[in-house]
């Protein structure tokens, strides 16, 4: 019966379930709420499903395509669809999204209607963002799920949050407007469509193309981020309640990656081409450089922010290398950081709900006192510094050797990451965790309970089983990547 | 005689308003304070009853009636549903407010209804006569409801100073006016049309015409550098007037202007286009730069209308079908979120306190999470953050910017409507992240409730599915040019 609609399931369960989730009222209702929300968010799961079982990994079409009129005044249109490359975001995002339901199930108890509910209508925005084949579509995704995002941060968020929910929503709204102003320049270009896949064949001379690629470039670059408009991500990040920083971390950021796939690679071909050194500069300076800062943070969400930030400038990487092994790396990166920093997100989550302080000097000894917990910590810092046999290793190992093919000194300075990556992360893991109890409260901290192994221990699985076998990943991107590959290496100049 | 009364058939929603006006000034003048309700109700009834006749008798083109001086075709139509509903919706706004402040009185119904005339006429007029008739209608009827609570001295500053600057302004359109007669030697806009499309000799006065022409509309759009008067206008007179003032006449001077420079003055864009770009700039950066530095909602929004003006005259300059009928679409939008933002200040407020200070909204999540969600969603859709239909209204008119070439007019439009996101989320940060220093209970009379819920859902809705005012906007504009 939905056979024909998934991916409009898969947009508007979440969202219904959140408005579901608003009417449940004031606190009175919380433990109402959050069992809407769960049932919403893993509703939303389920729907996803089928794009795996019902996915053809042979083809690098459009699949699950659903299209219908919108608004004919402008020809825009209601068009859905994934391949390869943008399946696999909507399962992770789905995914989290329960994750973040949970983990905020007990910290939250103020407005708890109104926190899921932002989550699970994000959670449907964030799936629009990846489906929509309609320039329009995906703006209103794109941009509507800053509003939710936005009072996230503002209102369940730290001390400075303020500060921090506007330097996000005015970063990311500034790229976003030009990128729209980009998007109408192309309806007219492509003779009045504002379809994706029509631009990918609409021919464009250098200039506007170099024009379009700096104003998608800031749109993109700021939600990855890549340095230098990364800034706004420590704030928010740390000012941000832990489902906010988990779905910053493994959702959002992805949708600025993407971007780089669905627009700029294939629509400005040629300018991507001229200019991938600056990509790759910047790129590699958030690899290096970003790993220096992380290493001298006092706050452990900041460290992890910065840790993103080095990255995601791995993904950037690999996808201006212009080659398979660069893309896929990019993209099991993505899905990899995806679980990695949702699970470091939530392992200091966990800590602060007992002792109320991120600063890593607050900590020291924990293994004494929650030696469960320091095993799971172990585990997603060792992917988080790329060890083998951790999903963290496969996509910096494929980007790493993609740029050996390209340059040398490129491959060089991104496998510095290793080194710097292993270093910040560990030496805070070692400060929070092992040495003796200085903190008296330290002794009174609990170790996990059922709910938080439950959470970390399915991003665990998911952490080993991607670094044992990709195969499953990179099969359902392979022909995807490939035959955008052979798109983006043809020039478009008329 | 039949042929006689002909020739009054497409002014019949006018006539009708104009009867109904005078029954309701004497009645009024017949009954005490306790029946007051009888001019609200009439009002209403007047509203739906003109409603009824310009759906019953709504064109599918262009006729010229009265000699030439008036014209009914689908864009006055349309326009003049959109001010029937606009103008009710105030009045149901402005009713618990004006009875806390003693000013619930039939002048305010007559002179609102006389300003809908002076609308209707505006909207409907094909010669400059019948212009500038209905533009000073509507003019002199605001200028009265500003200075109608008359113990106050801001509000009477404020009406002397919309008076004023509202005269010079129409001074100036009125010479402006004279050049142009002087050179197409007409006032029907038809026949100017026809006259000035081979070109004309007298080129120099013709543009020196148009200048004073542009500046007299700048100034009652009240786009910069002729804006001075809004913010304290806005400011200055009671919530419910700068309600009234700050949608229906908005969707009146879009009119206005498409008359005059789409329909009279149509082959000279190159000339007046020029000056609409540095308007429309100028308007959209001081608008949105000076709002920031208010505290006050009023004055906030009033800097907030002047940086709109300049985005909807952006549709405009275009010069286009698809310009207009953009800029169309997005004045009626307007309209409906400015009804939505001062409705809100109009229902927070109570006897004795007006609620126009931006800490007033503090923690109003708290208070009350439903007019805090509708509030955020007016936000939002004034930001032109989708999916909200102010979004829309944006996209529509930049993409007829860019249409005409002028990409640069659209980069600059959407740095501009950035630094206006600015103070949009700070009413939404005011709300949500902040806690309430007043929590006295809000009481709202139910219908006013209803409308407003309405008002900031429809706001969402056409964001969701913006397709029906789109095409209406679209026909409208295409079916009478």
């Amino acid at each position: 019966m939905f056979g024909q609609s998934i991916l409009s399931l898969v947009i508007w369960v979440p969202i219904l379930a959140g408005v579901a989730v608003l009417a449940t009222g004031s606190d009175r209702n919380a433990a109402i709420a959050r069992w809407v929300a769960l049932a919403g968010a893993l509703l939303g799961l389920i729907v996803a499903v089928p794009l795996v079982t019902g996915f053809d990994t042979t083809t690098s079409a459009m699949q699950f395509v659903e299209k219908a009129a919108w608004i004919p005044a402008f020809n825009i249109h209601y068009h859905l669809g994934v391949d390869g490359i943008a399946m696999p975001l909507i399962l992770l995002n789905s995914f989290v999204t329960v994750l973040v339901v949970i983990a905020g199930w007990q910290v939250i108890q103020d407005k708890v209607a109104q926190y899921m509910a932002a989550f699970l209508i994000m959670s449907g925005l964030i799936n629009g963002v990846f489906a929509a084949l309609d320039g329009i579509l995906f703006y209103v995704f794109f941009e509507g799920m800053l509003i939710p995002l936005y009072l996230i941060v503002g209102v369940w968020g730290g001390p400075n949050r303020v500060y921090a929910a506007f330097k996000f929503f005015l970063y990311t709204l500034l790229g976003s407007l030009l990128m729209l102003v980009s998007m109408i320049y192309l309806y007219f270009q492509s003779g009045g469509s504002f379809d994706i896949q029509t631009w990918h064949a609409t021919a464009l001379g250098m200039t506007a193309q170099t024009l379009m690629f700096f104003a998608f470039l800031l749109a993109f670059g700021v939600k990855v981020p890549m340095w230098p408009v990364h800034t706004w991500l420590p704030d928010a990040h740390v000012e941000a309640p832990t489902g906010g920083s988990v779905v910053l971390a493994a959702i959002t950021l992805k949708v600025g990656a993407y971007g780089f796939l669905r627009f700029i690679l294939p629509i400005l071909p040629d300018a991507s081409h001229e200019l991938a050194w600056f990509v790759i500069t910047l790129s590699l300076i958030a690899v290096a450089y970003i790993g220096l800062v992380a290493l001298v943070q006092a706050d452990m969400k900041k460290l992890i922010a910065y840790s993103s930030i080095a990255h995601m400038g791995f993904v950037t990487l690999g996808f201006f290398m212009f080659n398979p092994l660069g893309w896929e790396g990019g993209l099991v990166q993505m899905i990899s950081h995806g679980f990695v920093s949702a699970a470091l997100f939530l392992c200091i989550g966990v800590m602060y709900d007992r002792l109320h302080s991120r600063q890593i000097k607050d900590y020291g000894g924990l293994v004494n006192k929650m030696p469960v917990f320091a095993a799971f910590f172990m585990l997603f810092a060792m992917a988080n510094a790329g060890l083998p046999a951790t999903s963290g290793f496969v996509g910096e190992f494929m980007v790493i050797m993609s740029a050996t093919q390209v340059n040398f000194w490129f491959a060089f300075v991104a496998a510095t990451t290793l080194i710097f990556g292993a270093a910040y992360t560990l030496w805070m893991y070692k400060r929070v965790v092992f040495g003796n109890v200085t903190n008296p409260h330290v002794e009174e901290m609990r170790d996990v309970n059922a709910r938080e192994v439950l959470l970390l221990g399915v991003l665990a699985v998911a952490v080993l089983a991607m670094g044992l076998y990709p195969k499953p990943f990179t099969d359902v991107m392979h022909v995807s990547v490939v035959d955008l590959l052979a798109h983006v290496a043809q020039s478009k100049l008329p | 005689m039949s042929d006689f009364l002909h020739h009054f058939a497409p002014a019949l929603p006018e006539i009708f308003v104009l009867a109904m006006v005078s029954l309701i000034l004497v009645i009024d003048a017949a009954v005490d304070d306790s029946k007051r309700y009888l001019a609200y109700a009439l009002s209403l009834i007047t509203l739906a009853g003109a409603a009824f006749l310009t759906v019953r008798d709504f064109s599918t083109m262009p006729v010229l009636a009265l000699g030439g001086l008036f014209i009914d075709d689908p864009l006055s139509d349309v326009l003049k549903l959109f001010l029937y509903l606009t103008v009710a919706v105030v009045l149901v706004y402005s009713r618990d407010y004006l009875t806390e402040r003693g000013l619930y009185k039939g002048e305010f119904f007559v002179l609102a209804l006389f300003a809908q005339l002076g609308m209707m006429v505006m909207v409907s007029a094909s010669h400059f006569l019948t212009l500038y008739l209905g533009l000073e209608l509507l003019s002199l009827s605001l200028y009265a409801m500003v200075a109608l609570q008359r113990d106050s001295s801001v509000a009477t500053e404020a009406a002397m100073k919309y008076f004023v600057l509202g005269a010079l302004a129409s001074g100036m359109l009125l010479y402006g006016m004279s050049m142009v007669y002087g050179v197409t030697g007409s006032l029907a806009l038809g026949d100017m049309a026809i006259a000035l499309q081979d070109g004309t000799d007298l080129h120099v006065p013709l543009v020196f015409g148009i200048v004073f022409i542009v500046a007299g509309l700048a100034f009652k759009l009240g786009a910069v550098p002729f804006h001075m008067w809004v913010p304290d206008v806005y400011h200055g007179a009671p919530t419910a007037m700068t309600l009234f003032i700050g949608s229906a006449p908005k969707i009146a001077a879009f009119a206005f202007v498409v008359r005059i420079l789409g329909q009279g003055l149509e082959s000279q864009v190159a000339e007046w286009r020029d000056m609409l770009v540095i308007l429309a700039v100028l308007s959209m950066a001081v608008g949105n730069l000076a709002a920031i530095a208010q505290t006050n909602l009023k004055r906030m929004l009033a800097y907030s209308t002047i940086s709109h003006m300049g985005f909807m005259l952006l549709g405009i300059l275009a010069g286009t079908q698809n310009g207009y009928g953009s800029a169309m679409f997005y004045v009626l939008v307007y309209a409906l979120m400015s009804l939505g933002s001062f409705g809100m200040i109009l229902l927070l407020s109570r006897a004795g306190f007006e609620s126009d200070q931006l800490e007033d909204f503090k923690g109003l999540n708290r208070r009350s999470p439903w007019l805090a969600f509708l509030m955020l969603l007016l936000m939002f859709s004034m930001a032109g953050v989708p999916p909200t239909v102010g979004f829309y209204a944006k996209l529509a008119v930049l993409q007829a910017v860019v249409e005409i070439g002028y990409v640069w007019l659209a980069v600059a439009a959407v740095l501009f409507s950035l630094v206006g996101a600015f103070y949009y989320l700070r009413i939404v940060k005011l709300m949500y992240f902040d806690t309430p220093h007043d929590t006295t209970p809000i009481t709202t009379s139910p219908d006013t409730r209803i409308i407003l819920s309405a008002n900031g859902l429809a706001v969402l809705a056409l964001g969701i599915l913006p397709q029906p005012l789109m095409a209406v906007c679209v026909h409208a504009i295409s079916a009478s040019f």
